[in-house]
């Protein structure tokens, strides 16, 4: 199926979902997604971050979409062409994205430890507008302890469902799920019974904000002036493929590896988030690669160095040869004039 | 050879009287001397007194407080990510119950120290400050170090005294 993102067309298997056919292309096609999480089943839709505009359907309907659409649940169609980041309406809309998001949001990323790789962060950085309109009071609840290991800050969840399917489809018998309805909606576990489940730490590395945050990395270092390192260990219960989160000597954060698109490849138990954090128990397997635009490359020289892979490709894809059979006889060298 | 006509041809003529004794002459110099006795000094008597370098001077760190008395800092690293010459660094901490008239958030620094000879006093943590917590006071300057114990001020050096607190002019 042949489909068209931003001028770029693309062949794709049937029932790929815009999302997917633009991450195929590029990082800098994809639209941002909030709630979409490839490795859950069944996630995505909810926080319309990934609206884009559809201005021919289908080859054999090439109508518009009369309404932008979730590009995250929308399956692509043959000749479909598709508008991103060259649709001045998609790129309106998701400013407005942005504030409906930030409503109930604290503006407290100088506290929060997500703050460096929050989804929610970049999205409102690349995408938002820098001033706030909202006078309103915000929702507030008091941070809960899930447990020994999660921290809950119902403050800053945007609802979007990512742990309660990490919860369901990772661990057995979730223990948490979102209560009440509409404005009134929150995270919570069942009258804040303790998530106790080997996986149930996964839910900290799929929260796009910080919602749910680490306890045993609680404000020991903001993630910029940590240095991630790709190690792993013979688990029997996980894959035990994790990055290792430095400052200076000391490991002060596991967290399992992400893909490109921030998505963990392999989810980890918690005896590998928790429990292991001495060098002397991993197998170091060298630093984490990180792109350049990231915070976490930030202040550390020869992060410029990196060469990102996309403009790379670019230019070899127009590369050209250069005809040089122009008339040069009026160029003589210096030498013949004396 | 005559190349223009501006050369003048000097004439040695014979001294008058009154220029032979010298004295008006004297008289007219000491009168010159006197006068700046009296007039303005352009100097001042640095380092006892200091010149007034004007609002935006960029001096002394100082850790702001809030209008109750609490620290404004929260440790988010900013500054440190902003600093060119990598002289911030912070150990953050979270603020216990019964400390919230110290400290402003509940994340707060509980070692901020500044090394002063990396320092070059860009500016840059005070304005990638969000909270309003660092300043760069215009109106006092870092004092001379005599030993290298001394270079690295932490939250007692730079921390603001409540019976001494920083204005900059143009604040209210």
């Amino acid at each position: 199926m042949k489909v068209t993102i931003d001028n770029i067309t693309i062949d794709v298997e049937s029932g790929t979902t815009i999302m997917n056919a633009a991450r195929q292309i590029g990082s800098h096609v994809a639209p941002p997604a909030m709630c979409y999480y490839e490795p859950l089943k069944g996630s995505g839709g909810k926080c319309r971050g990934c609206l884009v505009k559809v201005t021919a359907g289908s080859e054999k309907d090439p109508r518009p979409m009369p309404k932008l659409v979730p590009s995250c649940i929308t399956q692509v169609q043959d000749g479909m062409v598709v508008e991103n980041t060259i649709s001045e309406q998609v790129l309106e809309t998701r400013k407005g994205i942005v504030e409906f998001l930030l409503l109930n949001h604290p503006l407290d990323c100088p506290v929060c430890d997500q703050a460096g790789e929050c989804d929610l962060q970049n999205f409102a950085f690349e995408h938002g507008v820098s001033k706030t309109r909202t006078v309103e009071e915000r929702n507030t609840f008091e941070p809960v302890d899930l447990g020994p290991y999660i921290k809950l800050n119902m403050n800053r969840c945007i609802l979007c469902y990512r742990c309660v399917y990490t919860a369901d489809q990772i661990t057995d018998g979730r223990v948490h799920g979102v209560m009440n309805r509409g404005d009134h909606a929150e995270i919570s576990t069942y009258i804040e019974k303790a998530i106790d489940n080997d996986f149930s730490g996964n839910v900290i590395d799929v929260c796009p904000v910080g919602a749910l945050t680490d306890k045993t990395y609680r404000f020991k270092s903001r993630v910029w002036f940590s240095k991630p390192e790709d190690a792993s260990c013979s688990c029997g219960k996980c894959s035990g493929k994790v990055t290792l989160w430095y400052r200076g000597d000391e490991v002060i954060r596991v967290t399992a590896r992400k893909n490109e698109w921030g998505e963990v490849k392999e989810f980890i138990c918690n005896t590998c988030r928790f429990e292991r954090k001495k060098t002397s128990e991993w197998t170091l397997e060298g630093p984490t690669k990180i792109a350049g635009k990231s915070v976490i490359s930030a202040n550390k020289y020869g992060a410029n160095t990196i060469t990102p892979a996309f403009p790379l490709k670019q230019a070899a894809a127009q590369y050209k040869q250069i005809d040089d059979s122009r008339d040069t006889s009026f160029l003589v060298p210096q030498k013949q004039l004396n | 050879m005559k190349l223009s006509n501006k050369t003048k041809v000097l004439e040695q003529r014979e001294l008058t009287f009154s220029e032979r004794i010298y004295l008006p002459a004297i008289l007219g110099g000491m009168g010159t001397t006197l006068k700046h006795f009296f007039s303005k000094k352009v100097t001042i008597r640095y380092p006892e007194e200091k010149r007034y370098l004007g609002p935006v001077f960029r001096g002394h760190h100082i850790l702001k407080r809030d209008e109750e008395g609490a620290e404004r800092c929260t440790a988010c690293g900013l500054c440190a990510v902003a600093c060119p010459a990598e002289a911030i660094s912070m150990v953050a901490d979270e603020r216990k119950k019964g400390e919230e008239h110290l400290y402003r958030e509940e994340k707060y620094a509980s070692v901020y120290e500044i090394n002063m000879l990396r320092c070059i006093f860009c500016g840059l943590c005070e304005e990638a400050c969000p909270k309003q917590a660092i300043y760069l006071q215009h109106d006092k300057m870092v004092p001379v170090f005599e030993d290298r114990s001394e270079v690295i001020f932490g939250k007692d050096k730079l921390v603001e005294k409540m019976d001494n607190r920083y204005l900059r002019d143009g604040w209210k």
